[in-house]
């Protein structure tokens, strides 16, 4: 087998050891959150046997060891459980909310990762002059701003005043693509804001690194345009840093925007979470913890292998 | 300056502006007296019902969790969306009268403890039977069982039996209640089909919109019943809830035209949302109140001297002011105001008063240690604020206050009912006798100032079973008179309820019973063409 794809083939599997383990986490961690699920389900007012009836309807009264792995048996064939609260099908109310965080996180994606990456090529281009200077300050700015407050601004603004976008950024399945786009204009553009700082820098930082290096002076001694010589040589070796940063990022795009959602009224899954984390839903909250967690293990597994397929030597070894 | 016209003429329809106030702005806008004239007729005429388009709603108050299920709605969006597609057996009007809906006419056996209801004919539920006495005696069946989950459950435990007889309901009491139907009329007792024991989160009612589609947390969208019976409601084609409940994206839809109506306004900005040009902010005195209530069996607020101390310590027109930036009014040491059907106006209001507060601290004796007062934001919005101040004029009168902070999370379960001195919130109830009942009777869990009192739960059965409205007034009147006295109570203000609707919206009514005309304003406003 060509080491290259034994490596990769480590790193799956490494992904996959680490779910199983983020898995057991999140079990033992609902597990000790305080207050009875059953208490909580039927208040304050809950007689002894029907506390008795809903925990064996719940199969609470299993010792801890078993319930987690039918638990985890059912979540590979993709039975989630039900919701306590309302009695839902957890995995259908779920897909819908997933789908919207990953219709939100990947257009947030296509709008901020080419535009920070061209951003940080533009500042190597123009290191230390008024372009770098300009970029810098404006990112930074913007990712020192609290998201929310950036949302309320845009929101007064764009919204209110001009009347351009909508400020509820409500998305159904009724909906057109172009119409959906309309509705998380303003999410996108908050999210563009808060990331791009980090990716840009990034970016800006990793290939003055390579800028150094001595093919470079070959590539400027060849003649070519600055612009060029940053773009065809000096990304290709900086790919790997980049790569990881922006998988950080769209990590935080899927998991972290749960406070865009509530400024925005965006039906994703951080609301859902929060929700079903005050009721003390556990089957809801462990569903999303899952889900939260294999989006992070699959990101940065995804940049891991890109950085080990990156590398020239490791793709042709000697 | 159409802009403006349009404004001042939205203003009148909406009863906000005199005919002397609208000709004198006009004027001011280089309109002609004539012309003036014609468009404030024009404007105040405007009040005839539109029928067609979708009304939105923007409310707070939704979560992910939400159900259909009317037995455990207790938020606005839930108790919004029941009272979209369900329909009661009667309601309170604004005016505090009982008004027939499913029960055609409510009739009272001579001791109040026999109760019929005459079930209106032709009523259908969104799965096309018609509604009977059964599905009504099945309903409130449901919500009776002490194992159901419902809100209504403490309502109907005074029912001795209940039963279905042709086109009548009716419930036999333990003892005399001449308020059932306020009782009955709890937004949780919405009648289903078979009383709702087989799927109580169907949505399947007897009310205007049937449901269309059901996305707890993000929106709810109802389209009208065709066979709905009143034609008095239900104008708009479809209702959609939308969940909004981050207060700056509630006005922020409603300013960029997104929702028609919204509700829980911030007193801060509502005067400000107010002027903007194409929206009403509407506010509405209700029965909620901000209090700070003592344990009377409790040292050392066992000493009504010191009660009264700290009564007269209190400011409640500064409260009003800072805390509710004026949208509410003072409280008067009792749980009651002029919201409540049979409030008796004349009982004395109790002011600040520094010299009185300080004679009374003096005759309680008490040793000068500080009284410790447990506050949180959670207990009422600006709770914390709200006992600085009761602090700082209790210092004026040489009353010691120390404020301790608790936090939010646990402070029902943890302070309120549990600790001697409190700040606490009160969302009222219909009528006087379910307010007394909840929080003033010996037996009452909810007694939260320890009020024990033979003589009083006495009054408060008499008081229930007294069908002379004359008589029951002046019994109610007495009973407010000892709270105000006697009571563990500190009622500095009465919040309103801020509700702000769009200038398309016609048939905003103020209601004191809920927010947003008693969680209808959907089904009872129009769309204006």
């Amino acid at each position: 087998m060509h080491p290259v794809l034994t490596l990769v083939a480590q790193r799956f599997a490494l992904g996959l050891l680490l779910l199983f383990a983020a898995s057991a986490l999140i079990f033992a961690g609902t597990m000790i959150l305080p207050g009875d699920v059953a208490q909580s389900i039927l208040g304050q007012s809950a007689t002894p046997e029907a506390l008795e009836n809903l925990r064996r309807e719940l199969g609470l009264n299993e010792p801890p060891l078993q319930r987690y792995f039918s638990w985890l048996f059912n979540a590979m064939q993709g039975d989630l459980g039900t919701a306590l609260t309302n009695g839902r099908d957890i995995a259908d109310s779920l897909s819908t909310r997933l789908g919207n965080t990953l219709f939100l996180a990947f257009w947030a994606a296509v709008v901020s990762v080419p535009l920070a990456i061209f951003l940080g090529l533009l500042a190597v281009r123009y290191k230390d002059r008024w372009p770098d200077k300009l970029i810098s300050a404006v990112t930074l700015a913007s990712i020192s701003i609290p998201e929310f407050l950036i949302g309320y601004v845009l929101m007064y603004f764009v919204s209110v005043r001009l009347g351009w976008f909508p400020s509820v950024a409500m998305v159904n399945s009724s909906m057109s693509l172009f119409e959906r786009l309309n509705a998380i204009a303003l999410p996108i553009a908050v999210l563009t804001l808060v990331v791009l700082a980090h990716m840009m820098r990034m970016t800006r930082a990793a290939i003055l690194n390579v800028m150094q290096s001595a093919y470079i002076e070959t590539a400027e001694l060849k003649g070519l345009s600055s612009f060029k010589v940053i773009y065809r040589h000096a990304l290709p070796n900086a790919i790997a840093p980049i790569v990881n940063v922006v998988m950080l990022n769209m990590a935080y795009l899927v998991v972290g925007v749960v406070v865009v959602e509530v400024v925005f009224v965006y039906p994703g899954m951080g609301q859902y979470l929060v929700d079903h984390v005050s009721k003390r839903d556990v089957p809801v909250v462990q569903a999303c913890g899952l889900i939260f967690a294999a989006v992070y293990i699959c990101l940065n597994m995804i940049a891991d292998i890109v950085s080990i397929l990156a590398n020239p030597r490791l793709r042709h070894p000697k | 300056m159409q802009d403006q016209l349009n404004h001042l003429s939205g203003r009148v329809t909406a009863g906000k502006m005199t005919r002397r106030e609208f000709m004198g702005k006009a004027a001011a806008l280089g309109v002609s007296a004539v012309v003036a004239g014609n468009l404030y007729t024009s404007a105040a005429n405007a009040a005839e019902p539109v029928r067609g388009g979708t009304m939105k709603v923007g409310r707070g108050g939704g979560s992910s969790t939400d159900t259909l299920d009317p037995a455990i709605a207790s938020s606005e969006t839930p108790i919004t969306n029941i009272t979209t597609i369900g329909e009661r057996l009667v309601e309170v009007s604004p005016t505090g009268n009982i008004n027939p809906r499913i029960a055609e006419s409510v009739e009272a056996s001579a001791d109040a403890k026999s109760w019929t209801f005459k079930i209106r004919k032709g009523v259908e539920f969104h799965n096309g039977k018609t509604v009977t006495a059964e599905d009504v005696l099945r309903t409130m069946e449901r919500h009776a069982n002490e194992d159901s989950q419902s809100g209504a459950l403490g309502l109907l435990r005074g029912i001795e039996s209940m039963k279905a007889d042709g086109d009548n309901f009716i419930v036999n009491l333990d003892s005399a209640n001449a308020d059932l139907p306020y009782l009955l009329s709890d937004y949780h007792l919405v009648i289903q089909p078979d009383g709702g024991f087989d799927n109580p989160g169907d949505g399947v009612g007897a009310g205007a919109y049937q449901v269309e589609a059901d996305e707890p947390g993000v929106r709810h969208l109802f389209k009208k019943f065709a066979n709905y019976w009143d034609d008095s409601r239900g104008y708009a084609d479809a209702v959609e809830t939308i969940v909004l409940n981050d207060a700056t994206a509630r006005t922020a839809a409603l300013q960029s035209g997104q929702v028609h109506m919204i509700d829980r306004v911030e007193p801060k900005i509502a005067k400000l949302l107010d002027r903007a040009p194409n929206l009403h902010v509407k506010n509405v005195s209700g029965r909620g109140h901000y209090v700070f209530i003592m344990h009377t069996d409790t040292g050392p607020f066992n000493n009504n001297e010191l009660r009264l101390a700290l009564k007269y310590a209190i400011n409640r027109e500064e409260m009003v002011d800072k805390i509710l930036r004026g949208y509410g009014g003072i409280g008067n040491d009792m749980p009651i105001n002029a919201a409540y059907p049979l409030f008796d106006d004349s009982i004395p209001q109790r002011m600040h008063d520094v010299a009185k507060a300080a004679e009374h601290y003096k005759k309680s004796g008490h040793d000068g240690s500080p009284i410790i007062l447990r506050v949180a934001d959670g207990a009422f919005p600006g709770a914390v604020d709200a006992a600085a101040l009761f602090q700082q004029s209790a210092q004026a009168a040489g009353i010691p206050l120390e404020i301790k902070r608790e936090p939010n999370d646990g402070y029902w379960s943890e302070v309120w009912n549990v600790q001697p001195f409190c700040a606490s919130y009160w969302s009222g109830r219909p009528v006087q006798d379910q307010m007394y009942t909840t929080a003033y009777l010996s037996t009452s869990d909810w007694n939260d100032t320890r009020w024990k009192r033979e003589s009083f739960d006495a009054q408060i059965i008499a008081a229930r079973g007294e069908l002379d409205v004359a008589k029951r007034k002046e019994m109610y009147s007495q009973m407010g008179r000892i709270i105000h006295d006697e009571g563990g109570l500190i009622c500095p203000m009465f919040n309103d309820f801020v509700d702000a609707i769009s200038d398309k919206v016609g048939g905003y009514e103020a209601d004191p019973n809920n927010p947003m005309m008693n969680n209808g304003a959907q089904i009872k406003c129009w769309l204006k063409a």
